[in-house]
């Protein structure tokens, strides 16, 4: 109940307020939040792009299965019935292809929204992802934008092996040109895959396969049509004190729960939800760290050049003399993704890793624990 | 693209229909019209091979059982996916070749003299000028600027030496709507549709006055303008993306189509295939354009693939096609013009492979002669020119003459040398240019990157280059 409170003051984009001032602000205006609304992150995404694609005619799904198969993940259930096979196009297997053909069609003034089955596949699409989506603009001086996204399951989802789960946050978010969101909850998913069709600019929107099923609780503006979140603005998902945690995506849930044990022992977490990567809020993740002086990074994906890299360097440029310790890079082992399911559990981090990070910037444990 | 299945499901159906053409002469006599739905030709060797099936499938028709016959009572045939196929009991394989390869639709000889009994699309003393003068001013426009990398003026250059041709006939075929996504050996229609010898020049110097603010490689041009999408080094990458364009056309409804060029060796890259099937799965109004000029830097055809050309792949994807003699203008000029007619209003892909050679090196950074003859380029430079031939006949027209060649190629050789002059001497983009364009909008990060790149300029002024304008 509290966090949901606290998710709605953030929302409002002023994580300096307190808790207090937070729910005396609730108080004075009308809310009809009797019932909380929850929505799945499925339903959250079909919406969103439901609404936009009855906003703008411009806006297209292209895709394997989004189609008659309603949608390898259901995403883009009841899209084809509704709007009809010129706005919701069954693609040949060919990523080039249809990746091409999004961009080209982009160019020309199209706004389409490209599905890939997950990320992994995205690869075989990478020229025309980066040489022709992200460098377009800057190339031809501003003559041709790319107003296209790219979505799909990204990281690990259970029992996928290596090809199925590889996280792509940080190749992506290594290009100027592209933006790379990557939402947690509900009103993430809806909030920023709305901004991302509407963005000229071409969009990765990197969803996450094991939570398209989780329900999360939705406010009457979240649900509205026009409700929008602004690209590059981290949420402060649980404020705390005494240790900044960065995370994104199915790890945001993972450092909440660690938040909460981190508090039974006294440690007071901030979890911070990046939700978007490139732009990367460093104003948000530098201001947190000057008010903990602590952080610990968490990421799925393979720890060399990861996103936890970029935001170490980050708050070593910007808030160097705010560290009271070492910051602490929790990520994904560094081998390809093993199937069998005690392997796969030690090459992704868990609740516990992110724990026994908080501690040791907090200097509550005695050396570096041993972890996988 | 229903009824075309629908005439092609049975083989003895595609036979009644090829029969006319299994004795016909394989000269260029009848150029396909291009009104008609059936504008088409089938290859005769195609048809020999399916009046064999059909006989023997009659002589093995007791043994089989039967699962359909079609409407006519003609065959047995078997409902598959995909439709219906019929069957046959011989086993034979599909040749890999042909007897005959798809022959080459010409209108001028080597000489430059219509063909007895051709049929082409008259041109009119204007756009023939036109389309002379504008092969001329490509030409010596690459003689010159090839000159000038040579010399250490420009860091890269790349001709279209031997397919002035191409260059200019397409451009003159296609409607100034069409949208063109270019290889890179194209400019002849950036030239025919308005862009300035000093707007060539401006880009590869990249100076201010280019339209490109200085961010791609010579030869990188592109105008929106002039509906020509800017030239993009990954070979093929235009090809899917030209399907996609001709998306956003035929969903705009206009009267224009998609037209996108690739050389022999970009059919062999993934994106050709992708774009091709699903050009074709889409009904997507493009015009796949392919000049084959025999090499693709050294690799010869020969080593690129094993088919004939790339005429015979359009096929394979259900995809209309057609090969023509690439250094002949007014074929090439005839066959875009009735491609475009059929893409525009049939909304369906067309391939023309038009068959030339590569004259000059693949560009700057390429010396030829050391993977081919000298003898083979002269041959071709000298003897198979196709500017020598066109001009031949615009003269035998009375269009043109001798004088007014030597006055044309003196004032263009003498406005490029200028061009380059003043390119080379103008300003560089101003800083500001490092950073616009990456967004939409200047995101914060490079908004500070640029105040503290200032910032440092005016602390360090001696370090700072004196040709970059604040």
């Amino acid at each position: 109940m509290l966090g949901v409170l606290r998710s709605k003051v953030a929302f409002r984009a002023n994580h300096a307020w307190g808790l207090e001032q937070g729910l005396r602000a609730i108080a004075s205006r009308a809310f009809s939040s009797s019932t909380k609304e929850t929505m799945t992150v499925r339903d959250a995404l079909n919406s969103a792009l439901d609404e936009e694609m009855s906003a703008d005619p411009k806006v297209f799904v292209m895709g394997e299965e989004v189609g008659e198969y309603q949608g390898a993940y259901k995403i883009t259930k009841g899209l084809l019935d509704k709007y009809g096979p010129e706005r919701v196009l069954d693609t040949p297997i060919t990523e080039a292809g249809f990746a091409g053909i999004g961009v080209g069609s982009a160019y020309y003034g199209l706004k389409p929204v490209v599905e890939f089955m997950t990320f992994n596949f995205s690869m075989q699409a990478i020229d025309h992802i980066i040489n022709s989506a992200a460098k377009s603009n800057y190339m031809s001086a501003g003559q041709i934008s790319v107003p296209i996204v790219f979505r799909g399951p990204n990281g690990a989802a259970a029992g996928v092996g290596a090809q199925h789960s590889q996280c792509y946050a940080a190749w992506f978010s290594a290009i100027p040109g592209l933006k790379v969101l990557t939402p947690y909850s509900s009103e993430d998913a809806r909030g920023l895959l709305k901004a991302a069709i509407r963005d000229p600019d071409p969009v990765v929107f990197l969803e996450n396969e094991l939570l398209y099923g989780e329900s999360f609780p939705v406010s009457a503006e979240v649900l509205d049509s026009s409700f929008c979140l602004p690209i590059g603005k981290a949420k402060i998902e649980r404020e705390g004190k005494d240790v900044t945690i960065t995370a994104f995506s199915k790890m945001v849930g993972y450092a909440l729960q660690a938040a909460d044990i981190l508090a039974k022992d006294g440690i007071s977490a901030e979890v911070i939800n990046l939700r978007s990567i490139r732009p990367l809020d460093r104003a948000a993740i530098n201001a947190s760290v000057r008010k903990t002086n602590r952080l610990v990074t968490v990421e799925e994906g393979f720890p060399q050049h990861g996103v936890g890299a970029e935001i170490c360097a980050s708050v070593l440029e910007d808030s160097f003399e705010y560290l009271d310790a070492a910051v602490e890079r929790i990520s994904g082992a560094d081998v390809p993704m093993p199937y069998a399911a005690n392997l796969e559990r030690m090459a992704v981090p868990q609740v516990e890793d992110i724990v026994r990070a908080a501690k040791r910037t907090c200097y509550r444990s005695a050396a570096l624990a041993a972890t996988a | 693209m229903g009824s075309w299945f629908a005439r092609s499901r049975s083989i003895p159906y595609l036979l009644k229909r090829n029969i006319s053409f299994l004795h016909a002469n394989s000269s260029c006599k009848t150029l396909p019209p291009y009104k008609s739905p059936h504008g088409f030709r089938e290859r005769p060797p195609a048809s020999i091979l399916s009046f064999r099936r059909l006989e023997s499938a009659m002589v093995g028709k007791q043994a089989q059982a039967v699962a359909y016959t079609d409407d006519d009572g003609e065959s047995q045939s078997i409902e598959f996916p995909g439709g219906r196929v019929g069957f046959t009991t011989q086993m034979e394989f599909i040749s890999e070749a042909t007897d005959k390869r798809v022959p080459c639709y010409r209108v001028l000889d080597d000489d430059g003299f219509p063909i007895a009994g051709t049929r082409f699309d008259q041109l009119d003393e204007e756009t023939a000028v036109r389309m002379y003068k504008s092969m001329v001013s490509l030409q010596i426009m690459d003689t010159i600027f090839y000159e000038a990398q040579r010399q250490g003026r420009l860091s890269f250059y790349l001709t279209s030496t031997g397919e002035e041709a191409i260059n200019i006939a397409t451009a003159a075929a296609l409607s100034p709507d069409d949208i063109i996504l270019p290889q890179y050996r194209e400019p002849g229609i950036l030239l025919w549709r308005g862009f300035s010898i000093e707007e060539f020049a401006s880009q590869c110097f990249g100076t201010k006055d280019g339209h490109g603010k200085g961010r791609q490689m010579p030869i990188h041009y592109g105008s929106k303008d002039l509906n020509f999408i800017t030239v993009s080094s990954p070979i093929a990458t235009q090809l899917p993306q030209a399907a996609g364009v001709a998306y956003s056309l035929k969903m705009d409804g206009k009267e224009a189509c998609a037209v996108a060029f690739t050389g022999d060796g970009g059919t062999s890259e993934g994106d050709f295939h992708a774009a091709m099937n699903f050009a074709a799965v889409m009904e997507a109004p493009v015009l796949f354009i392919c000049r084959n000029n025999g090499w693709a830097i050294s690799t010869p055809v020969s080593e690129q693939f094993r088919s004939d050309g790339v005429v015979v792949k359009g096929q394979a994807y259900g995809i209309r096609s057609i090969r023509v003699d690439g250094n002949d203008a007014l074929a090439v000029y005839s066959a875009i013009r009735a491609a475009r007619m059929m893409v525009v209003r049939e909304q369906k892909p067309v391939l023309v492979e038009a068959l030339t050679y590569r004259v000059g090196h693949h560009s700057t950074s390429d010396d030829s002669t050391k993977y081919r003859s000298v003898k083979e380029i002269e041959q071709w430079k000298r003897s198979r020119n196709p500017m020598t031939r066109f001009r031949n006949w615009v003269q035998a027209n009375g269009w043109w003459s001798d004088q007014e060649e030597a006055e044309l190629r003196g004032t263009l050789r003498n406005q490029v040398l200028k061009a380059i002059q003043v390119a080379e001497k103008a300003e560089k983009p101003c800083l500001g240019d490092l950073f616009s364009d990456v967004y939409d909008k200047l995101p914060s990060n490079l908004q500070q990157q640029e105040k503290s790149l200032r910032q440092t300029i005016t602390r360090h002024k001696q370090d700072f280059p004196p040709d970059v304008p604040l």
